[in-house]
């Protein structure tokens, strides 16, 4: 028998408002010996329910109600749970989205990682310690000989994702499940990480179940890819005819995520300046500064991309800016007038010029507010609109960003992700505001219900000429949506300028890391892209 | 960021450390403080006179007034508080009123009986808890949790007295198996007097241990529902594993406060069981004291549990921030 996992009209359930649901509906895969199989689609296509599945393991309120997941030609659904302990860790082994929640933060990671073939009794532990020295080794650690005496939180996330492969490769399982290891991290980063599961997947002829939702990441290590959608497979196909030559229409909208812009009135040149932002440094704890001596100016209409890693004061800048972190030094001009460093000493007017939208909506939203008590608090608080008029307006609102009149009197828990992003942004345009601040907008959205928040934002900025500070770390929404890039590093501007110019031509060594850091919608890209460095990096050596 | 290690970010540095617990030790200073002003502020607003009262209605005014002085009662209030806290602080309490013997030799050997008992206590009621939490948390919403979370909180809903008028009646009554006083002297033997105590112990016992029990079974279950708990399981560690090395390590913070508080309630809350026993412990002493207006007595017993209490809680803050790693290995 070649597969080593074979899976037959799998279905799972959960339970959900005192019901049972379908979650996962006959999905059949297969998976040959060393081989790699992407396993893609959007939040609820049951990537993960059949990536846990296939270890024989269903979260809390799922369950497993037919089909059949044979291992190696063990049947897991009817196995012990002795049985399924013994192969968990040992045969296959699972990598986690978010390694920094995923280690346990009380023991030193390479107690975690010589754990399962210590435990299971396939090594001793200084063995299994050396082993583990090696695969840090191997996935390019820094340190490999101390890094595994550290605690998880004394780490950086792209190292810890890192570890956890390594912690994974500890049996050498003859499969990994892979769920979104690369989701939580900064683009450069990520490269690294896939760089690392490649090369050590390869060196071991390990088989592997790859789960994400994007594309591109999957087509750089999968071998096959199957597309998943509300729990049913809609296709499968090896990696490049899927890219190529793709059947289902949902593959092909997935292909061309934010391939286009949306229509975009231009801005006039030397439109007024609305927001000035003179030398401002900020800091958290003293001496330690997170924004340093920051210069910005953003025009009427305009949109400004503010793009870096995390941790590099993206949105304490916005914090800044907003006065919810006075500033240490620096001012603030809107409109040609000083702003009082903190939000406490300026007056309602120009609070209400300027607003944000937030990257999770659910945090965002009163869950025991209507949606009308919602757009309406802005309406009554700023210009003391009630009542009828009140609910005209918040009609009127609804109506603008695309949502049916009904859900006037529905709570945010019964919309789903990317309505409750549509109702923070008519939250913030209900105060009538000069400039949006939208902190990573998208980023908690799957990328289709995200290209829609960001078509809308576009219209709405179309028909209103507000402005906008769009703060992100994704560089496709920055390709949609900005006329200017501001590119930030450790707190510092590194590079600014029209799009076109930062795309295309850009200045700074970061700028340019960061651009071919995005992965491309093509199985070569990070194959080449490494050998392009590792050659330049050898020109520079000679 | 890739290469190298993160520096920053929102955890305290070693510096921010020793401050935070300097901080914390100033605090229960500054608490021991003002609940030693209370304490003699509410002695001092007692009604009628001290020397008249002790000394009866038929005394004569000369005799009262040498007796004021003798007790330094003609000095204004705040000088008698300074000197009273500076001879605290030295160990120096005066005399008993009722006896004329100095109260460190009276309070010093209730004193050790009663943390004694609270020794013996702790021993027995503190790992049976947690070893019930542990195994209620790892048989979760079986028959086992259901028996053991019954038992406990029947236990914790009965008043201590109950407690121990029942175990009177069916340990040493009923089946004369221990006794139902718990006099203790110096001649005993550890193993005498550990027999003599058994009843107390287990009053105690019972009180105690269903807070901490359900406390410990509260915790774990919480940080069973972490990604790294799942990824233990799915790493094939055993149940047991998972929940003692996994997740007992993580609940720790909050078992330790817990425990802290019984311990504090099985120093300076056991009154009650002392009377019932007849033990010879502080708390006995304070009920003594208060009826016969020995108020020395009273204030310095009040001082010692308040500063247990306050000692034991400073210990649970500092045991805490030592449990944590991020706060124990900064980066």
């Amino acid at each position: 028998m070649k597969n080593i996992l074979n899976i037959t009209g799998l279905t799972i359930e959960g339970f959900n408002d005192n019901q049972w649901s379908t979650i996962v509906d006959k999905v059949d895969l297969t998976l040959e010996r060393g081989e790699i199989l992407g396993l893609i689609g959007e939040s609820g296509a049951g990537k993960s329910t059949i990536g846990l599945a296939s270890m024989g393991y269903s979260r809390k309120g799922c369950r497993i109600s037919s089909g059949s997941i044979r291992f190696d030609g063990t049947e897991l659904c009817q196995a012990s749970d002795g049985v399924k302990q013994k192969i968990r860790g040992t045969r296959i082994a699972y990598v986690a989205q978010s390694a920094a929640a995923s280690f346990n933060p009380s023991h030193r990671l390479i107690r975690q990682c010589t754990e399962t073939p210590v435990r299971h009794g396939q090594m001793s532990s200084a063995q299994a310690e050396k082993e583990a020295i090696e695969n840090y080794r191997r996935l390019l650690l820094p340190d490999p000989e101390g890094i595994g005496f550290r605690y998880p939180h004394q780490v950086s996330g792209g190292q810890l994702q890192r570890a956890m492969v390594a912690m994974a490769m500890a049996c050498k399982p003859d499969i990994i499940v892979f769920d979104e290891p690369t989701t939580a991290l900064d683009v450069t980063t990520q490269i690294e990480v896939l760089n690392a599961i490649k090369q050590i997947t390869r060196h071991f002829g390990t088989a592997a179940l790859y789960i994400t939702h994007d594309l591109a990441v999957v087509s750089q290590l999968a071998d096959r890819i199957m597309v998943l959608r509300n729990g049913q497979k809609v296709e499968e196909n090896q990696t490049r005819e899927l890219l190529d030559t793709p059947e289902k229409a949902y593959t092909r909208r997935l292909l061309s995520v934010r391939s286009q812009r949306p229509d975009k009135k231009p801005v006039k040149l030397k439109q007024k300046v609305i927001l000035e932002v003179n030398q401002v440094s900020a800091a958290y704890k003293k001496k330690e500064l997170v924004l340093d001596t920051i210069d910005l100016t953003i025009r009427r209409g305009q949109t400004v991309a503010l793009v870096g890693e995390s941790g590099s004061g993206k949105s304490t800048l916005a914090r800044a800016i907003t006065g919810l972190l006075p500033p240490l030094s620096g001012e603030v001009v809107f409109q040609g007038e000083t702003l009082g460093a903190s939000y406490r000493s300026r007056n309602r007017e120009s609070l209400r010029r300027m607003q944000m939208i937030y990257q999770m909506p659910e945090t965002a939203l009163n869950p025991k507010q209507t949606i009308e008590t919602a757009i309406g608090r802005p309406l009554s608080f700023y210009f003391g609109i009630s009542g009828k008029e009140r609910r005209k307006q918040v009609l009127e609102f609804l109506d603008r960003i695309e949502l049916p009149a009904s859900y006037i009197n529905r709570y945010p828990g019964e919309l789903s992700g990317g309505e409750k992003q549509r109702i923070c942004v008519a939250r913030a345009l209900a105060a009538k505001p000069d400039l949006v601040i939208c902190d990573e907008v998208t980023s908690a959205l799957d990328n289709l219900v995200g290209e829609e928040i960001l078509k809308l934002l576009q219209n709405l900025q179309n028909d209103l000429g507000v402005s906008y500070l769009f703060i992100t770390h994704d560089l496709a929404t920055v390709k949609a949506i900005a006329d200017e890039v501001v590119v930030m590093l450790k707190g510092k501007i590194v590079e600014k300028g029209p799009i076109d110019k930062i795309l295309n031509t850009p200045g700074h060594d970061y700028t340019k890391r960061l651009l071919n850091s995005v992965p491309k919608m093509d199985p070569d890209w990070l194959d080449d892209l490494l050998g392009k460095r590792k050659t330049t990096r050898s020109k520079r050596a000679a | 960021m890739p290469t190298g290690l993160p520096n920053g970010g929102g955890l305290p540095d070693m510096k921010d450390m020793t401050a935070t617990i300097l901080k914390r030790i100033g605090h229960s200073v500054i608490t021991l403080f003002v609940i030693s002003i209370l304490i003699f502020a509410g002695v001092e607003a007692l009604p009628g006179d001290l020397a008249e009262s002790i000394l009866g209605q038929s005394a004569l005014p000369e005799t009262v007034e040498a007796f004021r002085k003798e007790l330094k009662l003609d000095l204004p209030p705040h000088v008698r508080y300074i000197s009273w806290l500076g001879d605290f602080v030295q160990g120096e309490m005066g005399r008993s009123l009722s006896n004329h013997r100095p109260i460190t030799e009276l309070i010093g050997w209730r004193l050790s009986n009663t943390l004694f008992l609270a020794a013996a206590a702790a021993v027995v009621a503190v790992p049976l808890a947690i070893i019930l939490g542990i195994l209620a948390a790892l048989y979760r919403n079986t028959f086992f949790d259901r028996i053991v979370s019954m038992v406990s909180l029947s236990a914790i809903s009965f008043p201590e007295f109950f407690i121990a008028y029942i175990l009177i009646a069916l340990i040493s009554v009923k089946l004369p198996l221990f006794p139902s006083i718990s006099t203790l002297d110096d001649q005993m033997s550890l193993a005498d007097k550990l027999y003599t105590i058994v009843l107390p112990c287990l009053t105690l016992t019972m009180v105690v241990l269903a807070h901490m029990m359900r406390q410990t079974r509260a915790a774990i279950i919480n940080v069973l529902a972490t990604p790294y708990i799942e990824m233990a399981r799915l790493k094939g560690v055993s149940r047991l594993r998972v929940v003692v090395l996994h997740a007992f390590p993580n609940a720790l913070s909050p078992v330790i406060n817990v425990v802290a508080l019984n311990m504090a309630y099985l120093v300076a809350g056991v009154v009650i069981v002392e009377v019932v026993f007849v033990y010879p412990g502080l708390g006995q002493l304070l009920v003594d004291s208060v009826s016969k207006r020995d108020l020395p007595v009273v204030q310095a017993s009040g001082l010692i549990f308040a500063s247990v209490y306050i000692g034991l809680n400073l210990l649970a803050d500092l045991l805490s921030i030592a449990s944590n790693p991020r706060l124990r290995n900064p980066r």
